[in-house]
């Protein structure tokens, strides 16, 4: 049973207070789907939370160890998505996957056979991409591309997702399969944190309106995470 | 360990697929060296005299041709962010990296050199020194080099920044490299210059992937 | 300690008081060191009058490595512990020191025309004092460059940090290599190899030069923080 916390996070970008006094806490098996309107934050929470962007206060905590002590540790059990695809046009499909396997968010614990063709073959399944395993990945649409890097998240085992805006540019069946893909994670224990504009219909997950916590809002200062 | 030959791996097979950057990056320093007989004039005895010299400023401003691409391309589709929070240090990354760049865009300079060498009329005393000095030259560009690439990562007029930032930097390798090849034209010993062209190395070898890594996370954020 | 003055607050308040002491010092020191370095120093057996240019060239060497110092430190310390007004401290510091370099190089060249009978000559300390001062402009330039400011502070330290490795070779290059210019006659194990009364003057021009040096950094900085206040100000006006 793993516990992730985030202790009134702060947020500033180029002078500008993004967020202020934000609190939650994840436990194993829990989702947490961030809403809010353009510019409330939610890709930099997201950035925050994988370790890209400092926070300019606040802390956060993974099983009450402050993550500052081992940012190695922390970059190895989380797999971030974030708005671009990182596909290489020259590369097929797997030879991307198995780059991703190697050296990529996700791929600390990927373990050695991970970037093997089998491995690849079973992480797009969960995309429904099998059949352009060796396509260069040049010939490939947004969709498509989109769906590749979603294949990330079936290559290792890794206890946090941080998916920012997963559904963009996804048809509804391949929605319906991200979903499933969430859910099966969940059940095996892992967390997801995830910003959307459209609800996906994720089962027992949590909401948080970042909306809630911009500078100058009354919740802002006393405000935790609603259930 | 593994981090480091994925990207190895992953950079020198991209260069070779869509690979014209390593051509481009020889055919500039051609171009450039070729250049200098045609404004100087064909007299062999100055041609000779500037040889070392020239071949050495031309690498460099290749070198420094082919770095503003090296990290902008990862860093526009998102791989930066991805490798960032791989299992390697940004560190590790920023050195497969560099070292892809070098074998890709510096191997061919060196091979390239005594040819060009050839063309200025350059004595045959320092064909070696010139390759074994370039060989330790060329790798300390890269690293130095790099180290602007990371930090103009996001800048405005990028490419014109790199060169003011880089090119002072550049002038000790410039300096040494030089010497050694002039030493041996001359009939000196040439290992002081060589011995501080190592240091560079070594020196650029400790320093710049800190910086550079720095200068990435930075971007990043 | 470094805490009590990264306050902006208690900056100005500081800065206010010492503002005006820093002004007379540099006066005071400037012109009486000038006087005596104009008109009541020895001519130099070798040089004669030419080596009065002494007493701007050294002071402005010797600052446009300290200032290159203080930069490298502020720059460090606004990275490591993100101290705002060391940030502040490097950028203000910067044209100052590539003012400085600029004048030593300047007056190194009206010297060395009468001395060495060439304006350049290129020996290890000329060009490395040219590449400090290619490294203040890349410093100005990397910090300028970007439209978050916060970004453009943190790549040009490191850049500055980097490019202190030139400040050591600088002050040694006149020992390691063979070089046309002299060797250090002020600073030196055995003590002083120059006169008193040409000594005098000098150490003058050098504090007033330091004093001066402090003193349009505070004006710079408080420049700064004013203009950023100002920023502010707007930014509020917009979202409101």
């Amino acid at each position: 049973m793993n516990r992730f916390e985030a202790e009134a996070l702060d947020c500033r970008r180029g002078g500008r207070q993004v967020f202020k006094g934000l609190s939650f806490a994840l436990s194993s098996g829990d989702a947490l789907i961030l809403t809010g309107p353009n510019g409330s934050g939610k890709s930099s929470l997201l950035r925050i939370l994988a370790g890209l962007l400092p926070a300019a206060g606040g802390g956060l905590r993974w099983n009450d160890r402050p993550l500052a002590e081992d940012p190695d540790a922390h970059r190895g059990r989380l797999c971030y998505l974030g708005h671009l695809d990182a596909v290489k046009p020259a590369l097929s499909v797997a030879e991307n996957l198995a780059f991703w396997a190697g050296a990529g968010s996700g791929g600390a614990n990927a373990g050695a056979n991970a970037g093997s063709r089998e491995a690849i073959g079973r992480a797009l399944e969960t995309v429904a991409l099998t059949h352009l395993i060796d396509l260069p990945a040049r010939f490939l649409s947004a969709g498509q591309k989109r769906r590749v890097n979603l294949a990330r998240l079936a290559l290792g085992p890794t206890d946090l997702w941080l998916l920012d805006e997963p559904a963009t540019a996804l048809d509804v069946e391949t929605t319906g399969r991200l979903v499933e893909t969430i859910d099966s994670h969940r059940l095996a224990g892992g967390m997801v944190v995830l910003s959307t504009h459209a609800d996906l219909g994720l089962g027992t997950a949590r909401n948080l309106d970042l909306g809630d916590y911009q500078a100058g809002t009354a919740a802002g200062a006393a405000g935790t995470a609603a259930a | 360990m593994n981090g480091f030959r994925a990207i190895l791996v992953r950079d020198l097979r991209l260069a070779l697929r869509q690979g014209m950057d390593s051509i481009m990056v020889v055919v500039f320093f051609v171009i450039a060296v070729v250049l200098f007989p045609l404004g100087v004039g064909p007299e062999p005895n100055i041609l000779a005299r500037m040889a070392p010299g020239v071949i050495w400023v031309a690498a460099l401003l290749s070198v420094l041709l082919s770095l503003d691409r090296l990290f902008q391309a990862d860093f526009e589709d998102g791989s930066l962010e991805l490798m960032a929070l791989g299992p390697a240090p940004l560190e590790i990354v920023v050195l497969a990296k560099v070292l892809a760049h070098w074998l890709v865009t510096g191997l061919p300079l060196i091979i390239a050199a005594p040819v060009l060498a050839v063309l200025m009329n350059m004595p045959a005393d320092g064909f070696a020194l010139l390759i074994l000095a370039l060989l330790l030259g060329t790798p300390a560009l890269n690293l130095i080099g790099a180290l602007g690439a990371g930090l103009i990562l996001g800048a405005r007029r990028g490419g014109v920044l790199l060169a003011l930032l880089i090119l002072p930097l550049f002038i000790p390798v410039l300096i040494f490299g030089v010497g050694a090849i002039e030493a041996a034209i001359g009939g000196f010993p040439a290992r002081a210059p060589l011995l501080l062209l190592g240091a560079l190395l070594a020196g650029a070898l400790a320093l710049c992937p800190w910086g550079t890594a720095s200068g990435l996370r930075q971007a990043l954020e | 300690m470094l805490n009590y003055f990264a306050n902006p607050r208690r900056f100005m308040k500081l800065t206010g008081y010492l503002l005006p002491w820093m002004a007379g010092l540099t006066i005071l020191m400037i012109g009486v060191g000038g006087y005596l370095a104009l008109f009541n120093s020895p001519p130099d057996y070798q040089q004669g009058e030419t080596v009065r240019i002494m007493y701007v060239h050294v002071p402005s060497a010797w600052m446009a490595m300290f200032c290159y110092t203080t930069l490298a430190i502020s720059a460090a310390v606004g990275l490591i512990w993100k101290h705002p007004v060391a940030d502040l401290a490097a950028r203000a510091t910067a044209p100052v020191g590539a003012c400085f370099t600029f004048l030593a190089l300047l007056t190194g060249a009206l010297w060395g025309k009468p001395m060495w009978g060439t304006w350049w000559v290129w020996d290890a300390r000329l060009t490395s004092v040219l590449i400090l001062f290619f490294l203040y402009l890349g410093y100005m330039a990397l910090n300028s460059a970007f439209d978050d400011p916060g970004r453009g502070a943190k790549a040009s330290a490191i850049l500055a940090i980097v490019g202190f490795v030139n400040v050591p070779i600088i002050k040694s290059s006149v020992d390691w290599w063979n070089t046309l210019h002299q060797p250090a006659s002020i600073i030196r194990m055995d003590g002083p190899t120059i006169h008193g009364d040409m000594l005098w003057p000098l150490l003058l021009m050098i504090g007033g030069f330091s004093t001066y040096f402090g003193w349009v950094l505070m004006l710079r900085m408080r420049a700064e923080l004013i203009a950023g206040r100002a920023r502010a100000r707007r930014q509020l006006q917009a979202e409101r």
